[in-house]
């Protein structure tokens, strides 16, 4: 009796969470279908007059093209150099003991509780007047190229890297590096994956750094530009902002759906080794 | 699971040394000659650790240390910098508008946290038990949001509660019910807010709850449920408790989430109607690209770090206490 009756509930009460969970997905599409007139008469739900001017308009008078590039650009290589070295940093604190570790990793590890916004104003002036780095990739990319949760991540990953496999490497004469290189990195791929689609997806969505460092139409993010759709009151143009949301959306879902598995995990082994 | 999590927490790695290692992990007695030689044969880790300690330094210990000096000075971002002494804290100490964006950090919190940390544990439970078919079809969708940009989420969920086109009062008319001013209204807004954090981070609370669920075996459920208590008995008596661990990681980065919104109240409210959901990053954004404040906006920077650390020391001080074991 029990548990015909827990059954249907639990799968009403799924089915009901996740269709609130996808229907702003839904009404980003069905309204970027929509001229603009029909989004804010709100009356239907799919587009009765559909039409691709949305997105004509969004790729032809905002050039959305350069700035899904330049997205792509800065995450691609964020990611890059990030997942680089936070493997290394992660396999020296997992797999080698040297004075002031336990120091080094705890510092390490109190620098993830530091919220970005402390060091935003004097970061911003330091990029602008020291660096001269505003409209340039560079401030989303090198600052964070070496983080915390980034090495922790990876740390945790490569304790599991058997130590027989390294000594044996040394025995063989190779370089420490090489032993990095050619070992360690190839026996920590899926953790590897787990971490690139992380900083992936967190460089392609963010906004508040990017707001603050890319002010020329020319070197926007897709989240940057999305907000500079917006006029005053009254006067944004939701209709070629919903299309470019779906723009901005769209390759972030492709990833999931392919890599899914790997970024749960990631997500889970992160907190509970933790 | 849980053993590997163990063996890990309790005992430090036992590895054979190799090059580049010493044989006690922070041997600060050691005389001066003894220490150059543990440096050189660790060499390898330090150099290897070092890009995350040079960029700290220069990104964020010099920040800090710069946004200190910035306080003390009035400065539109260009040109002398004018030395004023502790003036900005002194204004900031009964700054209304400053004081209004920490509290509704906090009523924000209040608002949202209990309800989606409820609804992560609820969901997590369901997609774990045995007979729920389509579990990572489920929880791939409950996920969803989480990868989505906060941006196209937020001006997406403008649409949905605009007070006359929108659809969700589109929905309530046809139910009779009457027309909420979801972005118009000071306590509605904030709701708002706190609807469109759930909507984006219950998933990834989900997936912690579940990852926390999957280490406590089944058969302690079962026995429970063997001596005659009921799921709901169970769920609460067994299942919640061993949670809770991840239940206090949960809240504790939902907190510190929380304190740091920017892009939701952004896109959602432009921090209105009436400030009543302006953020301290808001604040601190607006003080300085809108109003050109930099030395106020690095003093707004300082409180809002120093009431961080207060809230994160006390949140492990009330854990710690309550559970003296951990």
């Amino acid at each position: 009796m029990r548990l015909t009756l827990d059954r249907p509930i639990a799968y009403v009460a799924i089915v009901a969470v996740c269709a609130v969970m996808v229907f702003p997905f839904v009404w980003m599409l069905s309204s970027s279908l929509k001229p603009f007139s029909e989004i804010f008469a709100g009356t239907t739900f799919l587009p009765e007059h559909p039409t691709l001017a949305n997105y004509q308009s969004l790729f032809q008078q905002n050039n959305a093209v350069l700035k899904l590039w330049n997205s792509f650009y800065i995450a691609t290589v964020a990611t890059a150099i990030s997942v680089f070295l936070c493997s290394l940093g992660g396999y020296a604190f997992a797999k080698f003991r040297f004075p002031g570790r336990g120091l080094l990793f705890s510092l390490m590890l109190a620098s993830m509780a530091l919220p970005f916004a402390v060091v935003m104003v004097p970061l911003f002036v330091m990029m602008r007047n020291v660096f001269h780095w505003i409209d340039t990739p560079w401030p989303l990319i090198i600052p964070g190229a070496a983080n915390a949760f980034g090495i922790f991540f990876m740390r945790q990953y490569m304790l599991s890297v058997p130590d027989e496999m390294l000594d044996a490497a040394r025995v063989d004469g190779a370089s420490e590096f090489g032993i990095f290189w050619r070992i360690v990195l190839p026996t920590s791929i899926p953790g590897l994956i787990s971490l690139s689609i992380i900083f992936f997806m967190s460089s392609w969505n963010n906004f508040l750094w990017p707001l603050a460092i890319l002010h020329s139409d020319s070197a926007q993010t897709v989240p940057v530009m999305l907000n500079s759709l917006q006029g005053p009151p009254g006067r944004t143009a939701f209709d070629v902002l919903m299309a470019g949301s779906v723009v901005s959306v769209l390759p972030m879902l492709a990833l999931f759906l392919v890599l899914q598995r790997r970024l749960v995990a990631g997500i889970t082994s992160g907190a509970i080794k933790g | 699971m849980l053993g590997q999590v163990r063996r890990r927490v309790r005992q430090p790695p036992q590895q054979p040394l190799a090059a580049g290692e010493v044989t006690s992990d922070d041997d600060l007695a050691l005389p001066t000659h003894a220490w150059r030689q543990a440096l050189w044969r660790g060499r390898w880790p330090l150099i290897f650790i070092s890009p995350f300690f040079i960029l700290f330094a220069v990104f964020n210990v010099y920040p800090i240390a710069f946004s200190f000096w910035l306080s003390l000075h009035d400065w539109p971002g260009l040109g002398p910098m004018d030395f004023v002494g502790l003036t900005n804290y002194v204004e900031l100490s009964h700054d209304t508008i400053f004081w209004n964006s920490m509290l509704n950090a906090a009523l924000l919190f209040l608002i949202y946290v209990p309800v989606m940390t409820f609804l992560a544990v609820v969901i997590a439970a369901v997609l774990n038990s045995r007979f729920l078919k389509l579990q990572g079809l489920w929880r791939a969708l409950i996920f969803v949001p989480n990868i989505t940009s906060m941006v196209a989420a937020g001006y997406t969920f403008r649409l949905i509660l605009d007070k006359d086109s929108g659809a969700l009062n589109h929905a309530l008319v046809l139910v009779h019910v009457s027309a909420v001013p979801w972005l118009d209204d000071v306590w509605w807004a904030r709701i708002s807010l706190g609807l469109l954090m759930v909507w984006a981070w219950l998933g990834y609370n989900t997936v912690l709850m579940l990852g926390g669920l999957q280490t406590i075996p089944p058969e302690l459920v079962e026995a429970a449920k063997v001596d005659g208590a009921t799921t709901i008995q169970a769920f609460r008596r067994i299942t919640i408790p061993l949670l809770r661990p991840m239940i206090v990681f949960s809240v504790t980065i939902s907190i510190i989430g929380t304190f740091s919104m920017f892009t939701e109240p952004y896109i959602l409210t432009r921090g209105g109607p009436i400030r009543a959901t302006e953020t301290p990053v808001y604040q601190i954004f607006t003080t300085t690209f809108q109003d050109l404040r930099f030395g106020y906006a690095a003093a707004e920077s300082y409180v809002y770090f120093a009431i961080i650390v207060a809230v994160t020391l006390f949140q492990f001080w009330s854990i710690s206490r309550r559970d003296p074991v951990r």
